[in-house]
């Protein structure tokens, strides 16, 4: 329960939340209504965080709360008070990209990027909880998430490739493919 | 096999990909500015209404709100697709004419201000009859959308080539086949959103964006401005097909409402305001009929058909002429007739979508083929075949087709689906069907009247050779074009890809281009940037020349380093080379610019499906139908393409997946569905309903080895013609499953399962009449209503 709250002059509440975000404590006063897809884009600048539908729809909100992917749209500021939250900004670490990050970009995962930051999201959850995924367990996983440009091709192959450490190419190489079929 | 580049033909990793993946990349909603304002658009409850008044004291009087504006305070200038068309205002002042109209706006310190501003605007209408199904809009009695255009006809269009009656006449089968398609929307991810901002004069905006340019001369001439004085910036765009091509209120109240308040002015559509703004496909009416000889070679077609354009013109004169002009594409026949009246309703404007007005007429020409073919007794994929467009031909409508292996595709299709094996080893329940597309590369004309060319860049050397900064108007919106346009650039320049930079899509500070849409920018913005780096190139091998004292003929340049073609031991590096220029001869530029040459007749209408090139492909896919509860599970779908000189493999089966994607989700399950009252029953994606990762079905993609004459290293288009053959390959799959044809789409489990009642209902009436034949007569019934 929270109970550093403060009263505005027309009676409403605000609450004194403090958000783990990413490793760092976070703190913020917000409504009892806020948002948490709202607070880490507006009060904390972390835009990675998108919103396609803010109904639970699309998934593009998605962030990992205790390690839970959770659309943001549909989680309360207050109810995410005192927990950890990683967004697509926590997920490379010193500029090092994750592995799916990595597979996203070589497996072109990736068209307007968009559903990307919940996608990476949503199988980063998968990996850490199931390390060798099967695809449909994958294509379970991410069904949450909404893509409209990749028919979710490239992105099954990303994070099945992440999945076994074949982040082909390596850092500065690409694949040299011809024009066939892949 | 074609040649070796070392830079295109390979799947370079896309330019954006790290800033995308780590949630770096600002999308127009991600932006802020000091001082920023947040605006909000009221549209009209009701489909059709007389305005009475409106009355926005209440809403000024709220703490927190800038501005109110109405009809009263902007431009009374209508606009739209073309001239003759101008009908769309940006408030509307005497009615509405759909849910979703605009009305009014407001510009507020914050969101929760504007909502509630919003809901202090009071508005009195007088409700009207309104138009809500297009087939009868025509009618005598019905009300008009608008006043001035009779029987609710926004586009009419009647088109004859070769002689049709005489075809008709001498036809072995002639055959007619009516189907129905549905309003879809693009539903991109991202929402439209701008934020618009003034200084000294001159207006910014920001904008989620397929056409920077479009989007430029548009609000210029709606404000009476220079062109000079808009600056359009895209930001990242997350999705557009063909949804963010034209300007929306988004621009139009933000450009006013920044005005006003002398702030910036960031607004947005939220889910429910993107479904009602819409300018998805039109529902279509599509009544085909063709003769045939009696070996199956079609001689002759009619397209009769009725679209649903809502209550404006938006793009959809366009969605209108496209409609019928790509049908004889992938088929050679010399008489082709085509009707089309695009009608007003007092529903959301319709326009383009990804494979603008092209796919439903494919759907059902497709299945009517079928269905010539079952009569003929004929294997499907052999009328095709048998029918199948060759290069170097014309078409009856005057579209010039050069590299075209619609035949190929066909047959490398039915070998990969194993197709013949299929059909000989019935499977109850399963079904196979084949369908073609074709699209343009570009459109000949631009999209609004002007003589300007359709593309234009530059390049731009680092002082010391380390980078090259390609400047162009051309629309990444996540296709991929920043990315292979660069590596373009670098093949031309003899350079290396990882070092090319890109800034694009910004008036100001990159060259003309159209744009992204009608599947033009590999091919048009390419060949400008192709031209820019040979200028480059040869700026390169000059300088190189003077430095190795060679001649220039016996230099060439390649992957960032210049050879000696005759001496292989002597070279000089690419950066080496541009110092040196810089210093001898200051900054190196190279540019280019590309206009189509003059294509096409000179029949009404002729501009529209006119193109440099067109890409051919062949879907075949495999379904199983659940006869219990209709449920169509999809098997195996294989696309085989014919779209050129391939830049980047990896990106280019991107697009395949995402057009057959969308594609499958138009066949089976989308559908934006109204109410009696014209409202929007599933504008969220909850119920409209797109695929999932786990609803989408195995795919193999590929392309054929093929070289465009005209293309850039023999390129054309890739993204929107693969959505054409989708649709009526579904219903092909379904209707070999089946039997019975569903003449609707979407193909809904539940009317596959319906069908399948009848045919079941019908079968079972047979074998009792057959075994009372006397008594049949006397009981017939009409089927009772399901
Ligand atoms: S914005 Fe949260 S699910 Fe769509
Ligand atoms: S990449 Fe565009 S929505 Fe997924």
């Amino acid at each position: 329960m929270i109970n550093r709250t403060i009263t505005d002059r027309d009676g409403v509440k605000r609450y004194l939340i403090t958000l783990n975000v990413n490793g760092d404590a976070r703190t913020v006063l917000v409504k009892g209504n806020a948002i948490l897809a709202n607070v880490l884009r507006d009060d904390f600048n972390l835009t990675g965080t998108k919103k396609g539908c803010e109904l639970g729809d699309c998934g593009s909100c998605t962030v990992l709360l205790d390690g839970t992917p959770v659309d943001s749209c549909m989680v309360l500021a207050v109810d995410a008070d005192g927990h950890d939250i990683t967004t697509i900004e926590g997920v490379a670490v010193n500029s090092k990209l994750d592995d799916i990050q990595q597979a996203m970009i070589n497996y072109a995962g990736i068209q307007c990027g968009y559903c990307s930051p919940g996608m990476v999201l949503s199988a980063k959850a998968l990996l850490t909880r199931n390390p060798h995924p099967t695809e449909p367990e994958v294509r379970e996983a991410i069904s949450g998430n909404l893509c409209r440009c990749t028919g979710y091709v490239h992105i099954v192959e990303a994070v099945l490739a992440a999945s076994q450490g074949k982040l082909v190419p390596g850092e500065h190489e690409y694949p040299r493919e011809e024009g066939g079929s892949i | 096999m074609s040649k070796q580049y070392s830079q295109i033909g390979h799947s370079a990793p896309r330019i954006d990909g790290p800033e995308k993946a780590t949630g770096a990349a600002k999308y127009t909603l991600d932006l802020k500015f000091p001082n920023m304002l947040y605006g909000k658009i009221l549209t009209s409850p009701h489909a059709h209404a007389r305005i009475i008044s409106i009355d926005t004291s209440e809403a000024e009087a709220l703490p927190g709100v800038k501005a109110v504006i109405t009809h009263k305070d902007v431009p009374t200038l209508k606009y739209g697709l073309s001239p003759a068309r101008w009908d769309e205002n940006i408030f509307c002042s005497d009615k509405t004419r759909f849910v979703g109209d605009k009305v009014a706006a407001v510009a507020c310190v914050d969101e929760p201000t504007c909502y509630r501003a919003l809901k202090l605007i009071k508005v009195e209408y007088e409700v009207l009859p309104a138009v809500l199904n297009f087939l009868t809009a025509m009618d005598e009695g019905q009300p008009l959308v608008h006043e001035e255009y009779a029987n609710n006809i926004n586009t009419e269009i009647h088109q004859e080539f070769g002689d049709v009656a005489k075809a008709f006449a001498e036809a072995y089968h002639v055959r007619t086949d009516t189907f129905i398609g549905q309003r879809t929307y693009q539903c991109p991810i991202e929402p439209h959103a701008a934020v618009s901002m003034w200084d000294n004069g001159k207006l910014t905006i920001y904008s989620s964006t397929q056409s920077p340019h479009y989007f430029q001369y548009y609000i210029a001439r709606e404000f009476g401005m220079e062109m000079g004085d808009v600056r359009i910036i895209k930001t990242f765009v997350g999705g557009g097909f063909g949804g963010k091509l034209e300007p929306t209120g988004l621009e139009f109240a933000g450009t006013v409402l920044a005005k006003l308040t002398s702030r910036p002015v960031r607004m947005f559509y939220d889910r429910a305001e993107m479904f009602a703004h819409n300018r998805g496909r039109h529902a279509q009416q599509m009544e085909i009929t063709t003769g045939v000889d009696k070996n199956g070679k079609i001689l002759v077609a009619h397209a009769n058909f009725k679209m649903d354009g809502g209550a404006y013109t938006s793009l959809g004169i366009a969605s209108a002429y496209y409609a019928g002009a790509l049908l004889p594409m992938t088929y050679e026949f010399d008489n082709f007739k085509f009707d089309m009246y695009r009608l007003y309703t007092n529903l959301p404007a319709c326009g383009a979508q990804r494979g603008h007005g092209a796919p439903q007429p494919k759907y059902a020409f497709e299945s009517h083929l079928d269905n010539v073919a079952k009569d003929l007794g004929m294997d499907p994929m052999d009328i095709r075949i048998l029918n199948a467009r060759r290069p170097d031909t014309v078409t009856p409508n005057d579209f010039k087709v050069n590299s075209c292996h619609m035949r190929e595709c066909l047959e490398r299709a039915r070998e990969m689906s194993g197709w013949d094996e299929k059909k000989k080893n019935r499977v109850k329940g399963r079904g196979i069907g084949v369908s073609t597309g074709s699209f343009v590369t570009g459109a000949g004309y631009p999209i609004y009247r002007t003589d300007l060319p359709h593309a234009s860049a530059f390049i731009r050397l680092n002082e010391d050779g380390t980078a090259a900064t390609l400047y162009t108007g051309a629309v990444e919106i996540g296709q991929g074009s920043d990315t292979v346009l660069c590596q373009m650039a670098a093949e031309a320049m003899g350079y290396r890809y990882e070092q090319m930079k890109i800034v694009a899509a910004d008036t100001e500070t990159t060259p003309l281009d159209f744009g992204a849409y009608a599947s033009r920018q590999t091919y048009m913005s390419g060949t400008a940037i192709k031209l820019a780096g040979e200028e480059i190139r040869k700026q390169i091998i000059d300088m190189a020349s003077f430095m190795l004292s060679l001649p220039p003929e016996d230099l060439d340049v390649d992957n960032g380093v210049i050879f000696s073609k005759s001496r292989p031991d002597k070279t000089i590096a690419f950066e080496a080379v541009a110092r040196k220029h810089f210093v001898l001869r200051g900054p190196m530029l190279g540019k280019g610019v590309y206009t189509p040459p003059r294509l096409g007749g000179s029949f009404k209408g002729a501009p529209v499906g006119t193109s440099p090139a067109y890409s051919f492909g062949a879907q075949v896919g495999e379904v199983q139908i659940d006869e219990e509860t209709g449920e169509i599970k999809v098997l195996g779908i294989w696309d085989v393409h014919d779209c050129g000189k391939v830049i980047n493999p990896r990106l280019l089966h991107g697009q395949v997946h995402g057009a057959l994607f969308m594609g499958m989700g138009e066949s089976v399950w989308e559908e934006v569905q109204f109410d009696d009252k014209g409202r929007i029953l599933n504008a969220e994606l909850a119920n409209y309903k797109m695929l999932t990762a786990m609803d989408m079905p195995p795919i193999e993609s590929e392309v054929l080895d093929s070289y465009e004459p005209s293309g850039p290293w023999g390129a054309k288009e890739v993204g929107e013609g693969s959505t054409n053959p989708t649709l009526g390959m579904f219903s092909n799959a379904i209707f070999d499953a089946m039997g019975v044809r569903v003449n609707s789409l979407p193909l809904t489990y539940e009317k596959v399962w319906r069908a399948l009642k009848e045919k079941r209902e019908a079968e079972a009436k047979a074998k009792a009449d057959e075994a009372k034949p006397q008594a049949a007569a006397e009981y017939c019934q009409p089927a009772a209503p399901a």
